[in-house]
C-alpha cells in the first residue's frame, strides 16, 4: 500500500488558484519533499492531506483512508508539524510533550524510543516555557511532539525556514534517522539545496507541480551545459552577459554566474574580449536544482 | 575613518545577566555590501537594533553615517532606510498609497514624491499594479516594493533583515540586482541572510557566533583562511565550533 495517494488535487481561494490539478503518490519509507517557493501552495496541500481543508476537486488517501470520509481515522495516524510554531508558548517543553501524548491518548514512555535521541538534546531545558526556546529548540519540540503517538506518515511544512545553516543540517541529519525507523515523510521547504537530501521531490511553483523525479534525475534532466564565469566586477558582467543575444540565462550563483548559451562559448568569449573585464574566469559547472527549477518557472511563465 | 559608513568599537549590550552583543567592532564602508551572518540567537538582530539607533548600548560606541548612536539617533534614522525579512508595507493599502505614506514620513515633498514613485513604478515595472492593494502582490513583489521604499529617501546606508527568506530563485536573484544596482550608486548595504550562496554575493562578511564577532573578511577570504569549498562549509566549521 502505497502511505500517501494524491489525485488530481484542485483548490481554488476566490479568484486563486491555489492548488492546480496536483497527483503524487509516496511510498513506504520514503522521504518525499515539497520543494517551492512562499505561496507556491505547499501548506495548503498539507492541510488538505492532514484533513484540516477539504479540496474543491480530485481525492487524496493517507495510509489507506480518504481523507474526507475518514478524517477521524487519519488525525490519530499522522504527525503533523505546521508551518507556523503551534505548541503552547506558556507551557514548558515537559508539559507540551505530555499534552500531545495524553490528546492521543498514549504516554510519552510508551513511544520514547521514537524520540528519544531529539528529546535528549532539548531535555537539559525540559522546565523552559517553549515561548523562550530558541528556534533551534523549537523545532526540535515540534517535532517530538509531531511523534509522541508514533504516527504511521509524518508531515512536516516548512521546519528549516528561517533557520540558520547549523541548525538546518542538524535537523536533516535527524531526519534521515527516522526515515531508518521506517515513518514515511513528506516535507517541504523553500530551500532548494535540500531536495538534494530527499528520496524523490516534487517541485512545486504557483499552486502546480512542474515535474517529480528522484533529485538526481532532475539535475541530469537539466540538458544543456552551465558555464560558471566571474569577474571583479560581478555587477557589470551580469549587465553585459544579458545583453548579449547568444545567452539564454544568466544568474549570479554564490561566487559565479551560471550562464546557459544557445550559441557557442566562443562566440561568447570573442564578444566580452573588447569589454575589458579584469579577471575573468569562464569554466564549465555541473547544474544543480536550483538551476533546474529556475529553468522549470520560465518554462511555465512562457506558457501562462 | 570617517567616510566609513558605520563605525564600531566594543559595542556590548547585556539583557539583565546575559550579554547578547559582546564587545563588536568593525567598519563598514560607503557603497560596500556587508553581509552580517551568525546562527539565530548570535546577536545579529541586536546589533542592528543598536545601530538602527532603536535601542541603547550597554557599552562601547558607534556611529552609522558620521552620527553617533547614543546622542544623535534621530539623524540616523533619517539617513537610513530598513527593511525586515516581515514584510514592513501595508497590506492594506495600494502600492501608490504605501509609496506616498513612507514618502511622507520621510519628509520628501509632494513633488519628489510624485517622481520618485514615478521612477520606482517604472524600474520594478510595477505600473500597472500601482492602484491594487499591496496585499494581493506575491511575495516576492512584496520584498521588491519593500526594499525599492527603503532607499526612496536615498539613505546612505540600508539594513536588511533577511530580506530573501521564502522568495522563489528567480526573484531572490532579480532582488539581488536591486541590492546591486543601489551599491553601485554608492549605497551601503548591511544585511542579513540564511542563504550561503548570497553570502558569496557581499563584498565582506562578518560571522557572529555567540555575540562575537569571529570571523570578518571578504568571501575568498574567509573560504582561504578556513580551507573551506563555500560560505556555507565555512560558516558550519564557525558555527559549530562554539563549546
Amino acid at each position: 500500500m502505497q502511505p500517501i495517494i494524491v489525485e488530481n488535487i484542485h483548490k481554488s481561494f476566490g479568484d486563486v488558484k491555489a492548488l492546480h490539478d496536483i497527483s503524487f503518490t509516496i511510498g513506504e519509507g520514503e522521504l518525499f519533499g515539497l520543494i517551492g517557493p512562499d505561496g507556491a501552495g505547499k501548506s495548503t496541500l498539507f492541510r488538505i492531506l492532514a484533513t484540516l481543508l477539504l479540496a474543491d476537486e480530485g481525492n487524496a488517501k493517507v495510509n489507506g483512508r480518504d481523507v474526507v470520509k475518514e478524517y477521524r481515522t487519519i488525525r490519530r495516524e499522522v504527525g503533523y508539524m505546521p508551518g507556523r510554531f503551534s505548541l503552547y508558548q506558556d507551557l514548558t517543553i515537559e508539559e507540551n510533550l505530555n499534552f500531545f501524548a495524553t490528546i492521543f491518548n498514549t504516554t510519552v514512555e510508551e513511544n520514547y524510543e521514537l524520540i528519544k535521541e531529539i528529546y535528549e538534546q532539548i531535555a537539559p531545558f525540559a522546565k523552559r516555557p517553549a515561548g523562550k526556546l530558541s528556534g533551534g529548540m523549537k523545532q526540535k519540540l515540534a517535532l517530538c511532539c509531531a511523534l509522541v503517538h508514533k504516527p504511521k506518515v509524518l508531515f512536516l511544512d516548512e521546519p528549516t525556514t528561517g533557520v540558520d545553516p547549523v541548525s538546518r543540517k542538524e535537523f536533516w541529519d535527524m531526519l534521515q534517522r527516522l526515515k531508518t525507523k521506517g515513518i514515511p515523510i513528506l516535507v517541504s521547504t523553500p530551500y532548494m539545496d535540500e531536495a538534494v537530501l530527499c528520496d524523490r521531490v516534487a517541485l512545486i511553483q504557483k499552486g502546480a507541480i512542474m515535474q517529480i523525479n528522484t533529485p538526481a534525475n532532475i539535475v541530469a534532466g537539466f540538458g544543456m551545459p552551465v558555464w560558471a564565469m566571474k569577474a571583479k566586477n560581478i555587477y557589470r558582467l551580469i549587465h553585459d552577459l544579458r545583453a548579449f543575444k547568444g545567452v539564454l540565462s544568466c544568474y549570479a550563483f554564490g561566487e559565479y554566474l551560471h550562464v546557459t548559451l544557445d550559441t557557442e562559448l566562443d562566440d561568447v568569449k570573442a564578444y566580452l574580449a573588447p569589454l575589458g573585464h579584469e579577471a575573468l574566469e569562464i569554466k564549465p559547472a555541473a547544474p544543480g536544482i536550483e538551476d533546474a527549477f529556475m529553468q522549470l518557472m520560465q518554462e511555465q511563465n512562457e506558457l501562462t | 575613518m570617517n567616510n566609513n559608513a558605520i563605525v564600531t568599537k566594543d559595542l556590548t549590550k547585556r539583557f539583565g545577566d546575559f550579554t547578547a552583543t559582546n564587545a563588536i567592532t568593525f567598519e563598514v564602508g560607503q557603497g560596500e555590501i556587508f553581509g552580517f551572518l551568525g546562527a539565530n540567537g548570535a546577536g545579529k538582530t541586536t546589533a542592528m537594533r543598536m545601530l538602527c539607533g532603536l535601542l541603547k548600548p550597554s557599552s562601547g560606541e558607534a556611529k552609522v553615517a558620521g552620527y553617533d548612536i547614543y546622542t544623535q539617533t534621530e539623524q540616523i534614522k533619517k539617513r537610513i532606510g530598513y527593511m525586515s525579512q516581515k514584510f514592513s508595507l501595508y497590506e492594506d493599502l495600494t502600492v501608490k498609497e504605501n509609496i506616498r505614506f513612507y514618502g511622507g514620513i520621510y519628509g520628501l515633498s509632494n513633488r519628489q514624491i510624485k517622481e520618485k514613485t514615478r521612477q520606482l513604478l517604472a524600474r520594478l515595472q510595477l505600473e500597472k499594479e500601482a492602484g491594487h492593494l499591496v496585499s494581493s502582490l506575491p511575495l516576492g513583489w512584496k520584498q521588491k516594493l519593500s526594499f525599492s521604499i527603503a532607499v526612496l529617501h536615498d539613505p546612505s546606508i540600508v539594513f536588511l533583515d533577511e530580506p530573501t527568506g521564502g522568495v522563489d530563485p528567480i526573484t531572490r536573484r532579480q532582488f539581488w540586482d536591486l541590492i546591486y544596482e543601489s551599491a553601485d550608486k554608492g549605497v551601503t548595504i548591511f544585511v542579513t541572510t540564511h542563504y550561503m550562496d548570497e553570502a558569496e554575493y557581499c563584498n565582506r562578511i562578518s560571522i557572529m557566533v555567540d555575540g562575537k564577532i569571529k570571523a570578518l573578511d571578504t568571501p575568498s577570504g574567509l573560504k582561504k583562511q578556513y580551507n573551506a569549498g563555500s560560505m556555507n562549509d565555512v560558516f558550519l566549521q564557525l558555527a559549530r565550533a562554539k563549546s
